[in-house]
């Protein structure tokens, strides 16, 4: 990889430690990826934050890093929300070290907002044509799909060496050329709830680019659902919907592979849920739109178990009434995490979730049971359907 | 005997060998704890990685697996130094931020190193040294 006189020296060692860990990184995986160079970045999101996920290991190694970023950088979802924790059932021990690697973060001059939908809260961290350095999976999703800015899956570490040198290797959804869909995808239904869709297509797609031709308009809240699903149960970077998001680059229709999906099939992803004992919204974070969505739905009742509604605190500070609204029917307003990355939802048995992404993750990281429903069979199966 | 690799992370190290076929994900197939391979369906199980140098064709898995390579290390539990047919990201990153010394693009026969053969990884010079009579034929 071709490295400016500046990039050697930081390589050197000459600006300090921490930036020279950082440049290997980046190079190293420049080299791995064939990248020619380095571009700058506009913004990075760096995932890594819950003590669940990275442990006492993780936490030292960002300890041990000295400096600034050098690009705007915020957080993916912590293990608990950073002030109610206590009433998630945290352990101290846990909210301790939660609470070291916030701080740790907050040094590197990180904003200390942890969300997986950095784009709800700063429309300029990303615009059409931007490179960024994005690590959460879903929000990665929605930069390059819905926005139109360019990123990789970043690992935690290599995103938080691009935010340090503010600059990320050119390779793969960098370049135009790999920005091509390799499948597409006909509906044949309208499609009530995306995340059921993604997550069904994420599977057969792998880590594909898919493009979908639909009948049902997907407005953003949708297109954030359809691109997390997608890329929890795949791994899936990119995806273009026909006539709603930005055009593909050129491409030969013929070398993609072409699949139908019907509403049985789309269906098959729902489930009973007569035993859950939590349901839990939120996955990615809501927006302010799904916020008062859920307050209509909650108007007038009252939950008969645990219900969870995960947002950022940004967004939730930003409509106290609305989250009084929800509130006041029992359910709980939570912010900086969510149901995946938290502790708190190992003590449940089986969670309901309208969230593909959600579906894909709690067996396996949380060890309970999921099943998906709509948004409108969640609040009821939460509220007893009073 | 020397050997041309690509440096993937720097330094020079040397220790036995410890030599799989078998890709690693370090979260799930290695203990951070104890430094022992623990998954049973893996060749190396019950091995300890400790102070090896550890050979394998690459790694796999979640890209917590790099955090691990540093748990490792900062128990003193860490491989010396890690050679690899190909890297990818999660063992890349995971001996960058450990500073452990890798290489990559290494002849396929490096699969067949004897185990406990003592061999040094020269990061710095991308040379890999090893004893003659060191290789299975």
């Amino acid at each position: 990889m071709h490295l400016t006189r500046d990039e050697e020296r930081l390589l050197q060692g000459e600006r300090g430690d921490t930036l020279r860990r950082a440049m290997e990184i980046l190079v190293a995986l420049g080299d791995i990826y064939g990248a020619e160079r380095l571009v700058e970045i506009k913004s990075a999101q760096i995932a890594g934050v819950s003590y669940k996920t990275i442990g006492d290991a993780g936490l030292e190694w960002i300890s041990d890093l000295d400096g600034r970023v050098a690009v705007p950088s915020i957080l993916n979802p912590a293990g608990m929300d950073l002030l109610r924790w206590r009433e998630m059932s945290i352990d101290e021990d846990f909210a301790r070290k939660q609470l070291e690697i916030i701080d740790a973060y907050r040094k590197l001059g990180i904003m200390i907002e942890c969300t997986c939908t950095p784009y709800l809260l700063y429309e300029s961290i990303a615009s059409r044509g931007d490179h960024i350095a994005w690590s959460e999976s879903s929000a990665v999703s929605y930069a390059n799909s819905v926005i139109g800015a360019m990123t990789n899956r970043e690992g935690g570490p290599s995103a938080l060496a691009a935010a340090l040198v503010g600059k990320t290797p050119l390779y793969g959804y960098h370049l135009e050329e790999n920005r091509v869909p390799t499948h597409v995808i006909s509906v044949e239904t309208d499609v009530r709830e995306y995340g059921a869709l993604g997550f069904l297509v994420g599977r057969i797609v792998g880590d594909g680019v898919p493009l979908f031709v639909m009948r049902s308009r997907p407005d953003r809240d949708d297109l954030k659902a359809l691109g997390a699903a997608m890329a929890a149960s795949g791994s899936v970077a990119l995806y273009y919907v026909k006539d709603v998001t930005q055009e593909p680059p050129q491409y030969e229709p013929s070398a993609c592979e072409h699949i139908v999906v019907d509403e049985e099939e789309i269906m098959s992803v729902y489930d009973s849920h007569a035993d859950v004992d939590i349901v839990a919204l939120g996955c990615p974070h809501c927006s302010l739109h799904e916020l008062e969505r859920i307050a209509d739905l909650l108007e007038g009742r009252r939950v008969s178990k645990e219900l969870w509604i995960c947002t950022s605190r940004r967004i939730a500070e930003s409509a106290p009434e609305t989250v009084r609204r929800i509130e006041s029917t029992g359910a709980r307003v939570i912010c900086d995490t969510c149901m995946v990355v938290s502790p708190a939802s190992e003590r449940f048995s089986h969670m309901m979730v309208n969230s593909g992404k959600a579906l894909a993750y709690i067996p396996g990281m949380c060890g309970i049971k999921a099943s998906f429903g709509s948004l409108e069979e969640c609040i009821d199966a939460a509220t007893g359907g009073s | 005997m020397e050997i041309k690799c690509h440096r993937v992370s720097g330094g020079c190290a040397g220790g036995p060998a410890l030599v799989t076929r078998e890709r690693i994900s370090f979260l799930g197939n290695v203990n951070p704890e104890t430094g022992m391979v623990v998954d049973p369906s893996h060749e190396l199980y019950g091995r300890s990685i400790a102070g090896a140098v550890l050979i394998f064709p690459g790694g796999k898995g979640s890209t917590v697996g790099s955090y691990v390579i540093y748990q490792l290390r900062k128990r003193g539990l860490a491989p010396a130094a890690m050679i690899n047919l190909r890297s990818e990201p999660i063992v890349a990153v995971g001996a960058i931020i450990s500073d452990i010394p890798l290489v990559d693009r290494v002849p396929e026969w490096i699969l067949d190193v004897k185990d406990g053969t003592w061999v040094v990884v020269d990061a710095g010079r991308e040379l890999v040294v090893l004893p003659d009579g060191s290789v299975h034929v």
